[in-house]
């Protein structure tokens, strides 16, 4: 891609189909996570992603491709990023796929993306921060091992300046500004944008003609070895409902000024030692 | 299934990774050190740290008081300042060499960025995030504790068959050691190869500054989005409680604080003698990182708001109104 011509900008954003947090349990008794009462949503730091995608085309022109690794049911969610402005979707289904950890991911989601590279180009490959049902902020940084892309995780800003990209990239304490060459694989911070609303305009082609192409394990090239519960090396080996710690959970209550003087009184400890 | 480099049966020791920046080592290297140090002392295990950089010898002493019983130290100008490929070069040469059985890393930015891509590069497991470490009974394999589901559900994970098995923990999990100036360690200084393919990432530029440090705080104000940027009552009651400023993320991402201060999943975890969390909602996100607070007390203008549930005493009022005359009287009864 060279600084004049923008327009074969190919984005592979790769988005993920949660449970909401707070409709999942813990069954003891099978130590399974009950997914079956949860409504499901699009992971939302890949809102972002997918909000910086299309600011990039809106900008650049292109196209915007999304990529998942799921259930049949994740269909409905992709085809609201393409109401939201994606061009097309590309869903990795197949039942040799589950109980992947990030290795095993980051490998399927890797081959699906060459299979795209190769069909229709790709310049860049966008990710969410991290999912909020598991694992954590692995599978870019694994995506861009597999590929042999760079990477930025934890990106805030992103622009294109004479075919590189240029990202602003949250450290410890700070931030960086980092060059990288093209095709480069992101992770982009969750919040940085405000994710715009459905275009209505687009609904209906989104929910009846979008093209939501299917790929199962064998219209990849993949080691077998690699996907699902087989090539993940890590396995859960124990499970529970995260023990809130119990607290007093007394209430305190009067105008401001009685409450401040109840808690006065609760401080007195601390401000003894501080005396 | 993908193989490892190496199997169990080759592998031995536990490895640190050793962040450091402007001069220092950061926190969450010397808590894993003093973690791995009763790991390593219960597997009769040796403890390795992974320093890289540029001049950054000084460190290694550091990590030697800290617990290491030997520290690898990688310099050259090429590693002055953090690049996820020359690094992951560096330490997955490292690896194959010296096959460490348990390979840790704090839960940074820069460490997350580092383990994402090792692990892939090594083709082993990793445990992210981690909110505990233990080993299991007899299999002595590294059990690592995580939240999912934005803190709702733990989870137990190892990984079996492939070596290392590595974890990325969070800042403040575990505590940092009293260092012991009169450890000895074997300091080996090891070769840096890079390949021309592991310069394609160029910084252009770096800022950071030496910020606050929530881990280590005894009493934390922490002030969510319902202070609508107004901290200054939150400043003046922590300056009168010997206390630090927390946050949440969404004032953080408001850019009314700096990123040090932020508490949670993605943030910190705290563990004051006293919390007072003002205008805060109570996800779950960010009550992980005020789980171990001694005390928790919250003040939220909505009754039905979360945050009741995770705190001992609650206030369900105006922040504004209720901090002002809690400060006044505290001053009063300062000056007396
Ligand atoms: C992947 C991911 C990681 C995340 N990591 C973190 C993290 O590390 N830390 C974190 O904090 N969040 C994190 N979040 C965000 C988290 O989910 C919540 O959105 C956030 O904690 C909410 O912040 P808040 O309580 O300040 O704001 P809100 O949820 O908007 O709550 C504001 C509260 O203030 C109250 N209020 C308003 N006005 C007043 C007043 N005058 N007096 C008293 N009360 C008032 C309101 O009743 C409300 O309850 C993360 C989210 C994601 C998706
Ligand atoms: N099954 C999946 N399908 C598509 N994208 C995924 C999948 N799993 C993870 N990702 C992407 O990787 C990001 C980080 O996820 P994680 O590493 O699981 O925390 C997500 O925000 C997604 O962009």
């Amino acid at each position: 891609m060279s600084g004049t011509n923008h327009r074969d900008l190919r984005i592979i954003c790769c988005v993920k189909v949660v449970p909401r947090p707070e409709e999942v349990s813990v069954d003891q008794d099978t130590m399974t996570i009950d997914r079956a009462n949860a409504r499901s949503i699009i992971n939302p730091p890949d809102m972002n992603l997918l909000e910086m995608a299309l600011q990039l085309k809106d900008q650049h022109g292109g196209e915007v491709i999304l990529l998942s690794m799921g259930p049949p049911l994740f269909d409905e969610y992709l085809r609201v990023g393409l109401s939201l402005g994606a061009d097309s979707a590309y869903l990795l289904s197949d039942r040799a796929f589950g109980g992947a950890d990030t290795l095993a991911t980051s490998y399927t989601l890797a081959q699906g993306i060459r299979r795209i590279r190769d069909e229709r180009g790709c310049d860049l490959v966008l990710c969410g921060e991290e999912s909020s049902d598991g694992a954590t902020a692995q599978v870019p940084p694994g995506i861009a091992e597999w590929l042999d892309m760079p990477q930025v995780t934890y990106a805030g800003e992103l622009s294109l300046v004479d075919g590189h990209l240029h990202a602003v990239r949250e450290v410890k304490g700070g931030h960086e500004v980092l060059k990288a060459p093209l095709p480069a694989v992101v992770s982009v911070r969750v919040g940085v944008n405000e994710p715009r609303f459905i275009d209505f305009e687009r609904k209906a082609w989104a929910e009846n003609e979008a093209p939501v192409t299917v790929w199962a394990a064998d219209d990849l090239d993949l080691d077998t070895e690699a996907i699902g519960l087989t090539g993940s090396p890590t396995s859960v080996s124990g499970l529970g409902q995260a023990r809130s710690v119990e607290r007093r959970r007394e209430v305190i209550e009067g105008t401001p000024e009685e409450e401040a003087r109840a808690l006065f009184e609760q401080l007195q400890t601390f401000l003894r030692v501080r005396a | 299934m993908t193989e490892s480099l190496y199997g169990p049966d080759q592998a031995q020791g536990i490895w640190v990774y050793l962040e450091q920046q402007g001069g220092q080592l950061e926190g969450v290297s010397l808590e894993l050190l003093a973690m791995a140090r009763e790991l390593a002392d219960e597997t009769s295990a040796e403890l390795t740290g992974v320093l890289l950089g540029d001049d950054v010898e000084a460190l290694a002493n550091d990590a030697v008081a800290h617990g290491a019983d030997r520290v690898l130290l990688g310099q050259d100008p090429e590693l002055a300042q953090y690049r996820t490929e020359p690094y992951a070069r560096v330490v997955t040469a490292l690896v194959a060499e010296h096959k460490p059985d348990i390979f840790l890393l704090g839960a940074t930015p820069d460490g997350r960025d580092l383990a994402g891509r090792l692990a892939v590069r090594l083709r082993t497991g990793l445990t992210a995030d981690c909110t505990n470490l233990a080993l299991e009974d007899d299999s002595r394999l590294l059990l690592g504790e995580v939240t999912g589901f934005g803190g709702g559900i733990l989870a137990t994970i190892k990984c079996e068959q492939h070596r290392p098995q590595m974890a990325t923990v969070r800042p403040g999990v575990f505590t940092t050691g009293a260092p012991d100036e009169s450890r000895k360690a074997d300091i080996q200084r090891v070769n840096v190869i890079l390949l021309a393919e592991d310069d394609r990432v160029e910084v252009l530029e770096r800022v950071t500054e030496e910020g606050a440090d929530l881990t280590r705080s005894k009493v934390i104000i922490a002030g969510g989005r319902g202070t609508r940027g107004d901290f200054s009552l939150l400043e003046e009651l922590a300056e009168l409680l010997g206390g630090d400023v927390g946050a949440t993320r969404v004032a953080v991402d408001e850019g009314w604080i700096g990123r040090d201060r932020q508490i949670g999943q993605t943030g910190f975890a705290t563990r004051p003698d006293l919390a007072i969390l003002c205008g805060i909602s109570g996800a779950m996100h960010f009550t992980v990182g005020v789980e171990k607070a001694e005390t928790v007390i919250a003040i939220n203008s909505d009754p039905e708001a979360e945050i009741f549930e995770h705190a001992d005493y609650g206030v369900a009022d105006d922040l504004f109104q209720v901090l002002k005359p809690l400060v006044d009287q505290i001053k009063q009864a300062q000056a007396r």
